[in-house]
């Protein structure tokens, strides 16, 4: 569905941006009307990585989920698989042992650095600074053999289990998390030097895509996209979950709104995310449990299955028919890399979800697009769209 | 410069909603509370005022619409759709759900795009897995799915595989 130009213009015209243009980040198709360079209107057009996994949620059992969720928004699956897990431990009045929180804590901001390490490379790349995308994707790769370490899968770990995590943390995967650690912080200024201070990318950056923070919540922004316009709000903070309460970390704002902006916000969150590494793994040195002692989630004991019929039988049904959740309706939201993603979970007693609906922060941050790019030239249109990061797995789910 | 101040830290907490109740009395049905999460079951009259107050009051302040789902309650269930908004308040750190039941035969909503934005894409992703449809929508289309598609996904009676 074309849009056709204003017929009585003669200098308008309709250009078609996507789906297959490097800089939409996977297929996002933009339609512009275009008065020479000036973008008139700007109308997103989504849904070509649409798989439906809202639909396949409901066929999988509760603990299968986990599969599906972390396929949504790629980059930051760590994030997703969280909310899913803490919305249903929530329906089942689950409490996980401190261990897993910290666990769980971990692997979320460690995701939260790759994944902002994928969009400093690409959206530096977008404006034109080439290497700095070879710096990025070079240190994403150490972050995500850690993944491969812990989890076995360097993309969608499927890590966290509703009750805890799959199993325990490999015994080398301390050493090797340090020794990230330690390198982290030498790379980030690095990356600062090569980009931060550049004047090219700075003109290209400061007052593009400027969004109030009035219009930022009309819009239901959320993440590091309603950060750079003023509002200080982070889920982490304001309802904290997984023990997020007990770390020291900061949460960086600027206020100019613009792509300048949300960039600064996302480079600092890369150091208080490192921050709030280096708390959990400290705390994570001694060993302890991996999972709710809890008889619908745990498997029951190799030793004790092979002496006692009745724990047999109860392995057997666990691992084939799953477990059931009581009837009720929650919804959990967390701070994913993107911003708020929130799962609303109903459940009507069976082994399966009833509904899952996702809220998904590259969705809604996307759909404020045209209020940002509508009247600027279309070059800056590519430097908002790195701006907002999404994912287009995230958007169309 | 990074603005560091520190935010007052509390658990996810829901909002009181007996000032709705009272106010109004004719477009609610009920306020349950379960785990913790307080919902609003809001008829469909009197759902845009509804939606005004909870976002213009001062002491509740839901400025921020979270999220609007669908939920298909099944083909042979009267009514058969509900439709759930997640509010939240920057403002004062709450939440609250309200939750609307409609018919198949007659799935009309009013549209919130008067009250936030963000309702736009929100209740187009609706119509377009649920087959509900918003009045006084400003542009509502398909979104996920071809302009052309028959059918809504999300209903409990269209199949997984083979449709």
């Amino acid at each position: 569905m074309l849009r056709k130009p204003d017929p009585l213009s003669d200098t308008q015209m309709t250009v078609s941006m996507g789906p297959q243009h490097p800089s939409t980040h996977g297929v996002l198709r933009l339609e512009l009307v275009l008065d020479g360079e000036t973008v008139i209107r700007a109308i997103p057009d989504i849904g070509y990585l649409h798989t439906g996994i809202e639909k396949t949620m409901e066929k999988e059992k509760w603990q299968q989920v986990v599969t599906v969720t972390c396929r949504m928004d790629y980059l930051n699956s760590s994030g997703n698989d969280l909310g899913y897990v803490l919305a249903v431990e929530k329906l089942m009045g689950i409490e996980v042992p401190k261990r897993v929180q910290d666990i769980r804590v971990l692997l979320t901001e460690l995701n939260r650095i790759t994944s902002h390490l994928v969009w400093f490379g690409t959206h530096a790349m977008d404006i034109g600074a080439m290497t700095a995308f070879f710096y990025a994707f070079t240190q994403r790769e150490k972050g995500l053999d850690l993944f491969e370490c812990v989890s076995g899968a360097r993309l969608h770990q499927s890590y966290f289990v509703v009750g805890g995590v799959r199993w325990d943390l490999p015994p080398n995967f301390i050493d090797l998390m340090t020794d990230f650690l330690d390198g982290f912080p030498a790379f980030l200024d690095e990356c600062k030097r090569l980009v931060t201070g550049n004047k090219i990318f700075q003109r290209r950056t400061k007052g593009v895509g400027v969004i109030t923070k009035e219009a930022a919540i009309d819009w239901a922004l959320s993440g590091p996209t309603i950060r750079g316009s003023g509002v200080n709000w982070d889920i982490r903070k304001t309802e904290p979950y997984s023990g997020y309460d007990t770390y020291d970390f900061n949460v960086p704002v600027y206020h100019d709104g613009d792509v300048w902006s949300r960039y600064l916000v996302r480079m600092d969150e890369m150091e208080e995310s490192w921050k709030i590494c280096k708390q959990a793994v400290e705390r994570l040195r001694e060993p302890g449990p991996y999972m709710a002692d809890h008889p619908k989630l745990k498997l029951p004991e190799r030793d004790l299955m092979k002496k006692h019929i009745d724990v047999m039988i109860h392995h057997f049904l666990l691992a084939s028919e799953g477990f059931t959740v009581p009837v009720g309706e929650v919804y959990q939201s967390i701070e994913s890399a993107r911003g708020e993603i929130g799962f609303y979970v109903v459940s009507d007693g069976g082994e399966r979800p009833y509904r899952v609906r996702v809220r998904a922060p590259s969705y809604v941050n996307l759909s404020a697009l045209p209020a940002m790019v509508e009247g600027s030239l279309i070059a800056d249109v590519v430097a908002v769209i790195g701006s907002i990061d999404i994912v287009l797995g995230d958007v169309d789910r | 410069m990074a603005d560091e101040t520190e935010i007052k830290s509390s658990t996810p907490r829901y909002a009181d909603a007996s000032l709705v109740q009272a106010r109004f009395a004719s477009a609610i049905e009920e306020i349950t509370e379960a785990l913790g999460e307080v919902t609003v079951i809001a008829k469909r009259e009197g759902l845009v005022e509804l939606m005004t107050f909870l976002r213009d009051e001062p002491s509740l302040r839901f400025n921020y619409l979270s999220d609007i789902g669908g939920l298909d309650l099944g083909e042979f269930a009267t009514p058969r759709f509900a439709v759930a908004y997640q509010l939240y308040s920057i403002e004062h750190n709450h939440r609250l759900r309200v939750k609307v039941f409609v018919d198949e035969d007659d799935a009309v909503l009013p549209t919130m795009w008067g009250v936030w934005k963000t309702s736009n894409w929100l209740e187009r992703e609706i119509f377009d897995m649920f087959g509900v449809s918003f009045d006084g929508h400003p542009d509502l289309r398909r979104i996920l799915m071809p302009a052309d598609y028959e059918g809504h996904p999300l209903r409990k009676d269209f199949p997984i595989k083979g449709y």
